[in-house]
């Protein structure tokens, strides 16, 4: 007791408050926060300087210095870049694309990773360890060197579909239009059909996790495998199932390259491409293009804000989202 | 598929084997779209270029086969695959380590911090969630050379501001720098092996007498280092198929792809317009992508080969 307070009165006289504990923790952290708000002003500032631009009026976006906060904030430029169809017509077309090939893949990728995976993860049949060798081999694949490949073999197919459909139709004496897979979203949406490596994956992972008994139990009441799959293992499996999802509709949403490839037609376009398309026109206001351009990011930054926790848990599952 | 075969096999054994069978069957029917998908969509493309490599194709007439006419055209006598290969590399060379560097940073820096790391977490990784045209035009708009915030700070100190994208020599720095935005994937993946960092580390460090920068050199650097390699080997990869953020900004100037003066002509830029762009030489184009997989591949083989010397795997006692 008497050796404490011995001690702590030299504390308090030998040693200067500079070299207390106290005092490293506070330069510590002044340090720390000075750094991280220096670091967050420049990364924020590019959403701040768009938000501004995009409700200033089209002269003031052009002056220099600039004004920061318009006064007033022409909210109009919102209405007018999305609906106004003026400088940027067929927004809300876009939009409608976009959403059309988001609702396929989520579906396509949803059902045919669960199957595969569970395929993977429970049932045994000989060739499966060769198969999935192979399914993890191609995770290593750069999948942009594969655009071109991939657009050599769409557009073979739609040469054969169009001799098909025509040899269908005189043979059957009706008109039967072709299918076609090129200009159209086809090649968009169904290689989401057939499973996704990186998701399959994860998806084994997590469904062998799922103790046996679980399933025996289901089995016993008579359940089917699909019955198996759709009430037992997605609904145990939604963390991991959730994380895909999210990954899937933003990287659905921000594709460049498959658009580009496939659609010829302005019609066809979805937002990330058609914003590409407005940003080469000379003629369009800025305040609108940055109003467009903000709106083409809300609907991430939203579903950032909500499933945070799963961007968060999905990058450090497994890497994705550096880009 | 080789399904038929077990039917004999089944007989003989009655119970055990039928329900192998009905399993083995089972399993081919849920695994068959992948494997629909792989042979259709990734290993028969992959093949077909190949072949179509080997010849000249301009899409409406047969292939013709050239052997290996279009690699040695590539190699001896291609000024632009050079060029694209320039850029790409010099990209690599200044973004990735700016990325990695800026990432760790902010990693650190969250990982020390005790109050509003959601907040800032938030801003940090949010760039890297928009899409890459969103952040292109915007990113033209911040380094626009006249009214853009970046040469109008610049020129508070004096400094007159380059053209950025419009001037050859600068338009691959403003890539560069719009790749940094970016940095917050990397940021979050450094967060999770800063955060698998067994705490007595650094206790046994500090009473060791171990300084913040012992401390930082000696226990967070060799623990993140597989993290590390992770980060180098996805970037590397990556900026190998850089194209979306050098379309937009190239196109911007009408159809000038890669431009000014081919200074941002990326390598999948540049095979795209070969063989989908202003040209349709598709077997010229597959030979380009064929070297690219080529490449990739080389890149990370020497990245693992090397990694035995600077990567720390807690599993391999070193001494």
């Amino acid at each position: 007791m008497a050796q404490a307070t011995v001690t702590r009165s030299t504390g308090a006289t030998g040693v200067p408050y500079y070299q207390t504990k106290q005092f490293a923790k506070l330069v510590h952290d002044i340090i720390i926060y000075t750094l991280l708000v220096v670091l967050g002003i420049i990364f924020a500032f590019p959403f701040f300087w768009m938000l501004s631009s995009a409700l200033k009026t089209n002269t003031d976006v052009l002056l220099w210095p600039p004004v920061w906060i318009p006064n007033p904030p022409q909210w109009g430029n919102f209405y007018e870049s999305l609906f106004g169809n003026s400088q940027l017509p067929f927004i809300p077309t876009f939009l409608f694309n976009t959403l059309r090939i988001e609702f396929f893949v989520i579906i396509g990728r949803f059902v045919t990773c669960v199957l595969v995976a569970y395929a993977f993860a429970r049932l045994n049949a000989p060739g499966k360890d060769f198969l999935f060798a192979v399914l993890l081999a191609t995770l290593m694949l750069p999948s942009a060197a594969l655009l071109i490949p991939k657009f050599i073999i769409f557009s073979r197919l739609d040469v054969w579909s169009v001799q098909f459909f025509e040899s269908l139709s005189r043979t059957l004496g009706i008109n039967i239009p072709p299918i076609h897979f090129i200009n159209t979203t086809l090649p968009l949406v169904l290689p989401s059909f057939f499973a996704e490596a990186y998701a399959v994956f994860l998806f084994r992972q997590f469904f062998m996790s799922i103790p046996r008994e679980l399933e025996e139990a289901f089995r016993m009441d008579g359940a089917g495998t699909p019955r198996i799959i759709f009430n037992l293992i997605v609904p145990l499996s939604m963390p991991v199932i959730a994380v895909i999802l999210v990954f899937t509709f933003k990287d659905t949403w921000n594709d460049l390259e498959g658009p580009l490839i496939y659609l010829n037609n302005l019609q066809q376009y979805t937002l990330s491409l058609g914003l590409a398309f407005f940003n080469g026109q000379f003629r369009v206001d800025m305040n609108l293009l940055m109003a467009a351009n903000f709106a083409v990011m809300l609907p991430l930054i939203a579903l950032f804000f909500v499933a945070q926790r799963l961007f968060v848990e999905g990058v450090s599952m497994s890497g994705m989202g550096g880009r | 598929m080789t399904i038929a075969v077990p039917t004999i096999a089944a007989k003989r054994t009655p119970k055990k084997s039928t329900q192998a069978r009905r399993e083995a069957i089972l399993f081919y029917v849920c695994v068959a779209p992948w494997v629909i998908g792989f042979i259709l969509l990734t290993l028969g493309p992959m093949l077909w270029s190949l072949y179509l490599s080997f010849t000249r194709w301009d899409v409406l007439t047969p292939p013709e086969w050239i052997g290996l006419a279009n690699y040695t055209y590539i190699i001896t006598r291609d000024t632009d695959f050079y060029q694209a290969l320039r850029v790409t590399s010099t990209f690599a060379i200044f973004s990735i380590p700016l990325q990695l560097i800026t990432g760790l940073l902010m990693a650190i820096l969250l990982n020390e911090a005790t109050r509003g790391v959601g907040l800032f977490r938030t801003v940090f990784y949010l760039p890297s969630v928009v899409a890459v045209v969103a952040a292109a035009v915007l990113w033209q708009w911040l380094l626009n050379p006249d009214v853009g915030p970046i040469n109008g700070f610049l020129g508070l100190f004096g400094i007159q501001g380059p053209k950025w994208f419009a001037d050859p020599k600068y338009a691959l720095w403003g890539m560069i720098i719009m790749s940094v935005w970016g940095a917050g994937g990397q940021m979050l993946i450094f967060l999770a092996g800063l955060k698998g960092i067994p705490k007595a580390l650094y206790e046994a460090a500090e009473i060791d007498g171990a300084g913040i920068w012992t401390r930082f050199s000696k226990v967070t650097v060799p623990m993140l280092s597989s993290t590390l390699f992770f980060n180098l080997i996805m970037g590397i990869i990556g900026s190998f198929q850089t194209f979306g953020a050098a379309w937009v900004i190239s196109t911007a100037r009408a159809g000038q792809i890669g431009g000014p003066l081919k200074s941002t002509l990326f390598y999948m830029l540049y095979a795209w317009s070969k063989g989908l762009g202003a040209e349709t030489k598709m077997g010229y184009a597959s030979a380009l992508t064929w070297i690219l997989f080529i490449i990739i591949l080389v890149i990370t083989l020497i990245t693992i080969r090397s990694s035995a010397v600077w990567v720390y795997y807690e599993s391999e006692k070193k001494g």
